[in-house]
């Protein structure tokens, strides 16, 4: 029969057609990864993550962090801040026609408009792209997560479920060290009703010495070790707690815009 | 076209249904010189019983882990102290247990069956795929062990390193390879639906797992083309290999239960054509940071799957159409049935995830792990159960033990899943509506899922109950057959004067019933 080689080989094209559209052309596509300029910027993003960092991403895969945690902050579009820079001759006028408007989350039309009419007035102003969704405003990253941001990255781990908070930008959100530490110690201790488990064995409990350790762990009132006894990160947490420090989505491309605040985006 | 002969899927079209012993209906039927179907299934007596009762090993060890996941939900405390016990490794060697210990290998033992059954050729050098059945079970437990001990690739559904993916890798091309030699050697040239359905997993496969593990193992690939390979195979594991067998092996058995030939041999050629045109393109998740043409186009295809999905259920409605009641009387019939019910359930479940309005929603929420347990445990592994439940006791030639526990198996199964899947499900919609809402405090999204997690603990309960009654039945059913074994073993010893006698019962012509 000849329908037995025809359903063979269309269900062959079929399939090597998937093959070809999600393997192939995306490792055509983005295989040959470059950095990318940093908007309204000459320095190039990303730079490869700091050793103890790339480190603490295999720590993070051995213990399927990803099981509970994204890093891929999402966007549902970008909105425009009108930014008053100067109040011009009048500043009288220029007050009291702001204080009157909505200057925040508007379109570019919007903005536009206002621009002028503060300019009318006598004063100065600048748009400001910023971008909005749940995951923005709930200060999960400054945009939503590029292909960029995970460059350098092997494996990488963009996880699927957030039964804990999305992690793409938490080095920006908590960038003290110790704090990142305790809180896998003792997640309860610094965020209450934490669903995450403990990961007591990446540290070690031990009698305090003749001085204190200067890496102890230093815990918030009521927590902690008993007297006379200090916690001590393993190498593996700190390489965790160092690549957790890494994580930022906090750099406006071309792909994700937004801008700088104020002082930072002055020459 | 001779369309209406190869209507009916099965080999044989039994009008009484699964009440009427198959093998003696078809040595009777059967011309002379050809082989019976009982010694069809005979010949893949052994290789079945080392692919399935390893699989039923690894469904309760699954389970066991599953549960103990699960338990961390009521207290993040419970075995923290213990590096192999954590979440994030036991929630993937639980998930693994499931799909590369039981559904993997049960998938591919009925596969075997099938075809040798529908080409209507005996199954001949059985040792490789014994040999194979066991490398794969071997492989399996390095690749769990080394996720517990912090090995894995860190890629879901692809947690194996090389230690488990290799063996496991070249267990299944051996195990393809006699599976479709079988089917080369078949007898009628013209194909069954479920024969279709059946090549095209075992050929699906080895390309998508070599093609994961060569750009994401052995020479990884650069940035987010690792999530978008990722993404790409679990979702061709997940749905697209599944949906293969499980509605391969359903094409064949819902005929044969209900006496009716498939309906049609073209809406199935349709359904076929547009479940592999559509669902192998799903999979990238909306909102991914990857180039947007990725989950736009594969946005599109998951809602085409609408599609196949439609043409599929409507085959099964149509061929089991007035013999509903017959269906509480059978159980192979029940859970084959019910995992129909599930995979267009979860089927719909894929596509509303995939809808504009509704994926902002679903997406980073317990919805997902929802559709992924209906789909492995609602519709793959009651299809199989049923399909086992059926083809084992003729493939041995020795009944079930308890045969009762049959039914059981299926009400109790039925209850976990629901327990499982609607908590998670409900629960996960809820979640979203408060992810999407910021001025919920984050904690209390995890706040309010905990409650639906609690219940879904009771359905892995009930699960692992369900699944120790299918080891129950699987491990009788081996230490029968070993001791019938022994007992032939020394009955020849005991004779040595009379070897016509016990070379005769070797072959013990036991009559099985439905």
């Amino acid at each position: 029969m000849k329908n037995g080689f025809l359903v063979f080989l269309a269900s062959f094209v079929v399939l090597g057609g998937s093959w070809c559209g999600f393997v192939l052309a995306p490792v055509l596509q983005l295989g040959g990864g470059k950095q990318t300029a940093i908007l309204n910027s000459s320095d190039l993003y990303p730079v490869n993550r700091p050793g103890q960092a790339n480190q603490g991403l295999q720590v993070y895969r051995a213990n399927g962090c990803a099981a509970c945690h994204t890093e891929q902050v999402q966007q549902s579009g970008v909105a425009c801040d009108v930014v008053l820079t100067g109040a011009g001759k009048n500043p009288v006028a220029v007050t009291n026609l702001i204080s009157s408007l909505k200057l925040n989350g508007l379109d570019k039309d919007l903005a536009d408009a206002l621009v002028d009419k503060i300019t009318a007035a006598g004063g100065k102003a600048e748009i400001h792209i910023v971008a909005t969704g749940p995951d923005i405003a709930r200060g999960w990253g400054r945009r939503h997560s590029v292909a960029e941001d995970f460059l350098y990255d092997d494996p990488v781990q963009l996880g699927s479920l957030r039964i804990g908070p999305d992690l793409a930008d938490v080095g920006t959100r908590q960038p003290d060290a110790n704090w990142q530490l305790v809180h896998l110690y003792a997640p309860q201790s610094v965020v209450n009703d934490s669903a995450m488990p403990p990961f007591r064995y990446l540290f070690k409990v031990q009698k305090i010495g003749s001085a204190p350790s200067p890496d102890a762990l230093v815990f918030p009132k009521g927590f902690g070790p008993p007297a006379g006894y200090e916690v001590l990160p393993t190498a593996r947490a700190q390489e965790l707690a160092a690549y957790l420090l890494s994580l930022h989505a906090e750099v406006p491309l071309h792909d994700a815009p937004f801008s700088q605040p104020l002082a930072a985006s002055k020459p | 076209m001779s369309t209406n002969e190869k209507s009916g899927s099965g080999g044989l079209s039994s009008p009484g249904g699964a009440s009427v012993p198959a093998s003696r209906l078809v040595s009777s039927l059967a011309p002379p010189g050809e082989i019976s179907p009982a010694d069809i299934d005979r010949s893949c007596c052994v290789p079945l019983l080392a692919l399935l009762g390893g699989a039923a090993l690894w469904l309760v060890v699954g389970s066991v882990l599953g549960l103990l996941a699960s338990i961390k939900f009521h207290a993040p405390d419970f075995l923290a102290n213990c590096a192999w016990l954590t979440y994030g490794r036991l929630q993937p060697v639980a998930d693994d247990a499931l799909l590369y210990g039981f559904c993997l290998p049960a998938g591919l033992g009925v596969a075997l069956w099938l075809l040798a059954r529908l080409s209507q050729t005996p199954l001949r050098g059985a040792v490789v795929p014994i040999i194979a059945a066991n490398l794969w079970h071997l492989g399996v437990f390095v690749g769990l062990m080394a996720i517990l001990i912090g090995d894995t690739t860190g890629f879901a559904w692809l947690e194996f390193p090389r230690g488990g993916s290799v063996p496991i890798f070249f267990a299944y091309l051996l195990l393809a390879l006699w599976a479709v030699m079988i089917f080369a050697g078949r007898r009628e040239r013209g194909l069954y639906p479920s024969q279709w359905f059946l090549v095209a997993a075992l050929f699906w496969f080895p390309w998508i797992y070599s093609t994961a593990n060569l750009f994401l193992v052995a020479w990884p690939v650069r940035g987010v083309t690792q999530a978008v390979i990722s993404w790409w195979f679990a979702n061709n594991l997940l749905v697209v290999w599944t949906g293969l067998v499980g509605v391969g092996a359903a094409f064949y058995f819902l005929p044969k239960f209900t006496g009716r030939p498939l309906q049609s041999y073209y809406l199935a050629l349709f359904g076929f054509g547009t479940f592999i045109l559509f669902a192998t393109w799903c999979g990238i998740p909306p909102g991914a940071p990857v180039p947007v043409w990725m989950p736009t186009l594969s946005a599109t295809a998951t809602v085409l799957f609408f599609v196949p999905l439609l043409v599929i259920s409507l085959i099964g409605l149509r061929t089991v159409w007035g013999s509903v009641r017959s269906r509480w009387d059978n159980g192979p019939f029940c859970f084959i049935g019910s995992g129909m019910d599930f995979f267009c359930l979860s089927g719909l479940m894929l596509v509303a995830m995939a809808c504009p309005k509704i994926s902002p929603v679903t997406q980073f929420t317990w919805f997902g792990p929802a559709e992924t347990q209906l789909r492995l445990y609602g519709f793959f592994a009651m299809t199989m159960f049923g399909a086992i439940y059926y083809l084992l006791p003729r493939a041995v030639g020795i009944e079930f033990p308890f045969p009762k526990l049959v039914r059981v198996h299926y009400w109790v199964s039925l209850l976990g899943i629901t327990l499982l899947v609607v908590p998670l499900a409900i629960g996960g919609v809820l979640q979203g509506l408060k992810l999407q809402d910021p001025n919920v405090a984050f904690a209390d999204t995890t706040k309010a899922m905990l409650p639906f997690l609690r219940v879904s603990t009771l359905g892995l309960t009930a699960l692992l109950l369900g699944n120790l009654l299918f080891f129950v039945n699987v491990l009788g059913l081996t230490l029968r057959w070993k001791l019938a074994l022994l007992k032939q073993f020394i009955a020849f010893v005991k004779s040595p004067l009379e070897p016509g006698s016990a070379c005769a019962s070797l072959r013990p012509d036991k009559e099985v019933g439905a």
